[in-house]
C-alpha cells in the first residue's frame, strides 16, 4: 500500500494536470501551466551562478597589434640569465613560427588572413606580408626551400620562398581532402623526420561522437599522396614535433570545455604507434570517462597523456630545443607555448612551460619558464608558438598583442644584435 | 585628404540611421554596440575578411586609428528601443527557453546588451538578426571567432525566426 501510494505520488508530481479534479470544481488556485523545460545540449555549460558567466565568456583578441612601447615586454618574467626583446611587431594575431634554410622567420593567422616573412636586408629586419585572403591559415611549415601553408580545407605550397619574398610565387594546392567546418576547423602542420606531411584535423565541437573524417592526426606524402591516420581520438592539436633522438612524435592536445574549473587537464601526448587512439571523446587524461560521452567506456581502452598540462590551459606549440645558447640542461627539453585558460574564472597558462623528458621519453619535470601574460586575471599577451633561431635563442608568437619576441640566454657575452 | 571624424560618422548614419536606429531593413542599428565589436566589424570590413559592397567601400583605406576613433565614436550613441506593437507570448517561450537551453546571455549578457567582442542583441532589426544569424549558421558570414557557428549548428531556421523574434522585442 505505502508503495503505491509512493508511484501515485510520483505521477501527481510528473503529470502535474492530474491534479484537477476530474469532471469536479476546478481547483482554487489553478495550476501554472507547463513550462518548456530546458534540456541541456552536450557540451553546453551549465552553471548555475550568473555572476561568474563574463568570467567564463571567451575572449577575442584585438585585430590591431599594439604598437611596439605598449608591448607587455617589462612584465614578462624569465629564470635568471635569459633577456627578452621584441623581435618584430605589428602582426596582428601572429600565430605559428616556422623558420626558413636562410634565416627567414614566417608568421602565420588564424583569425585573420595573412602570411608574413620576416627577413633580413642589408642588416635591417624587415617584414613583408608573402598572403593574404586565406582562409584560417594557421598551420606552416618549411622544407627543402618550399613554405607549405595550411588553410581550413587545403594545404599549398610556395616553392623557393626565400628567393622571391618581393613577389611570392601562387601557391600550389598539394592536398585538400579536409572536412569543413568552425570548430576547431584551423590546422597545424610539420614534417617529420621521416619527409612525410603531419596535420591535426579536430573535432567539429566541443564534445562529441566525432565524424570519422575528424579528431586525428593524419600523415601523407609531401605530394599529398597517401594520406592515412596516425593519432586518432585527439580533440584538437594544435602543436606538435619530433624528439630529436628517439625522432618519437610528441603533440599537445586541448582537452575539452565546460566540465569544470579544474578538469580535464590539457595534455602532452606521445605516438609510439601509428594508429593509437588518444580517448576524445570517451576518456579524459588517461584517467576518467566523459560525463556524456564516456558511459560504458574505460580508460583502459586508450592512451595515457605523458604529461597533464594544466586544466583548460590552451598548450599549442612545442619545439625540441637542440640549440646551443641555453645551458645544458634545456638540451631536448620541451617548451610549450600555454595560450591559457577562458573556460576558467581564474585563468591559468598564458606562458611559455619547459618540459624536460628521461631517457625513455617520459617526463622527468615540468616548469614555468616564460611567464607574466596575465595581470589581475587579463591577458596583456599570450603566446602562441615558440622557434629557435640558428644562434639557439628562442623566438614566441603572441597573437594577443600581435608581436613576435626573441628570447636569449647569456646577458653581456651575447652580441648586439 | 582624410575625412573629417563627424562627416565619416554622419555618412555611416545615412544608412543606419538617426542616432544608430535603423529604419532600413537588413541595415543594422549600431547604438548602443560595444567600441571593440565594432572596430572588429570595421576591420573586417577593410580587410574584406567580412563582405558587403558599401561597408568594404567605405572603410578601403582607413588607417588603423581612424577606425578606432571610428569605433569609439559610433560606440557612444544611444541603444535602440525594443521594437513596438503586440507580440506573440508562445513565441516569446519558445525562444526564452532556446536561450537557456543554448546559453546565449552567458556571452551576450543577461540583459543582451554585450560586451566587448560580443555584439548588442536588444532592440536590434528583427530582419538583420535572421539575416546574420542564417549568415553564421551556412558560413556566408565570416565570423571573427568560431562561437556562433558552433551555436548555430545546433540551431534549425524555425528556431532562429523565434530567437530573432524576441531579440528585437526584449527590454
Amino acid at each position: 500500500m505505502i508503495r503505491l501510494l509512493a508511484t501515485l505520488t510520483a505521477l501527481l508530481v510528473v503529470l502535474p494536470a492530474f491534479a484537477v479534479p476530474a469532471g469536479g470544481q476546478p481547483a482554487a488556485q489553478p495550476m501554472p501551466p507547463l513550462q518548456p523545460q530546458p534540456t541541456t545540449v552536450p557540451g553546453r555549460p551549465d552553471i548555475p551562478n550568473a555572476e561568474v558567466n563574463t568570467l567564463l565568456r571567451s575572449i577575442a583578441p584585438p585585430p590591431l597589434p599594439m604598437t611596439e612601447d605598449q608591448l607587455p615586454i617589462p612584465q614578462l618574467k624569465l629564470p635568471k640569465g635569459f633577456k627578452i626583446e621584441v623581435f618584430a611587431s605589428g602582426i596582428a594575431n601572429a600565430r605559428t613560427l616556422r623558420l626558413g634554410d636562410k634565416g627567414t622567420v614566417f608568421v602565420s593567422n588564424r583569425l585573420l588572413d595573412k602570411v608574413y616573412a620576416i627577413a633580413d636586408r642589408n642588416g635591417k629586419r624587415e617584414l613583408k606580408i608573402i598572403a593574404s585572403g586565406l582562409d584560417r591559415p594557421n598551420g606552416l611549415a618549411f622544407h627543402k626551400g618550399a613554405l607549405y601553408i595550411a588553410e581550413g580545407t587545403k594545404i599549398s605550397k610556395l616553392e623557393r620562398i626565400e628567393d622571391n619574398l618581393g613577389d611570392p610565387p601562387k601557391p600550389v594546392v598539394v592536398y585538400d581532402d579536409l572536412p569543413n567546418h568552425q570548430s576547431h576547423g584551423w590546422r597545424y602542420i610539420g614534417i617529420g623526420p621521416d619527409e612525410k606531411l603531419y596535420i591535426n584535423v579536430g573535432a567539429p565541437c566541443n564534445i562529441c561522437e566525432p565524424p570519422a573524417a575528424n579528431a586525428q592526426i593524419r600523415r601523407l606524402n609531401l605530394d599529398g599522396s597517401g594520406a592515412e591516420i596516425y593519432a586518432r581520438g585527439v580533440r584538437n592539436s594544435v602543436g606538435f614535433d619530433w624528439h630529436p633522438v628517439t625522432k618519437q612524435f610528441y603533440f599537445t592536445e586541448h582537452g575539452r570545455d565546460w566540465l569544470s574549473e579544474d578538469l580535464p587537464e590539457d595534455e602532452l601526448n606521445r605516438v609510439t604507434k601509428p594508429g593509437q587512439h588518444f580517448g576524445f571523446p570517451y576518456c579524459h587524461n588517461g584517467t576518467f570517462t566523459d560525463r556524456e560521452m564516456g558511459w560504458g567506456r574505460s580508460c583502459d581502452e586508450f592512451e595515457k597523456p605523458v604529461a597533464l598540462m594544466g586544466p583548460h590551459s590552451a598548450v599549442l606549440g612545442m619545439r625540441f630545443y637542440t640549440g646551443k645558447m641555453f645551458p645544458s640542461q634545456y638540451t631536448n627539453a620541451i617548451f610549450i607555448a600555454r595560450h591559457g585558460s577562458w573556460n576558467r574564472t581564474k585563468k591559468i597558462g598564458g606562458d611559455v612551460v619547459v618540459v624536460k623528458l628521461n631517457k625513455d621519453g617520459s617526463v622527468r619535470s615540468q616548469e614555468p619558464f616564460l611567464t607574466g601574460f596575465i595581470q589581475n586575471n587579463q591577458y596583456i599577451g599570450r603566446p602562441v608558438d615558440v622557434q629557435f633561431l640558428k644562434d639557439g635563442s628562442m623566438l614566441v608568437s603572441d597573437d594577443y598583442a600581435g608581436a613576435v619576441y626573441r628570447v636569449r640566454y647569456g646577458g653581456d657575452k651575447v652580441a648586439k644584435p | 585628404m582624410a575625412q573629417p571624424l563627424d562627416a565619416r560618422v554622419a555618412a555611416c548614419l545615412v544608412c543606419h540611421g538617426e542616432n544608430g536606429q535603423s529604419a532600413i531593413a537588413e541595415v543594422p542599428s549600431l547604438g548602443g554596440q560595444p567600441a571593440f565589436y565594432l572596430l572588429i566589424q570595421l576591420f573586417m570590413f577593410r580587410e574584406r575578411m567580412r563582405v558587403v559592397e558599401v561597408m568594404n567601400a567605405t572603410t578601403r583605406g582607413l588607417s588603423d586609428n581612424e577606425l578606432r576613433s571610428l569605433a569609439d565614436t559610433v560606440a557612444k550613441l544611444p541603444p535602440p528601443p525594443p521594437a513596438g506593437g503586440p507580440t506573440d507570448p508562445a513565441r516569446l517561450e519558445r525562444a526564452r527557453a532556446l536561450i537557456e537551453q543554448h546559453r546565449c546571455n552567458f556571452c551576450h549578457k543577461r540583459d543582451y546588451s554585450g560586451e566587448e567582442s560580443v555584439p548588442r542583441l536588444a532592440g536590434q532589426r528583427e530582419d538583420y538578426l535572421v539575416k546574420a544569424l542564417r549568415q553564421y549558421k551556412d558560413n556566408t558570414r565570416r565570423a571573427y571567432d568560431t562561437s556562433m557557428a558552433d551555436v548555430l549548428y545546433l540551431i534549425s531556421d524555425e528556431q532562429l525566426l523565434d530567437l530573432a523574434y524576441f531579440l528585437a522585442r526584449v527590454r
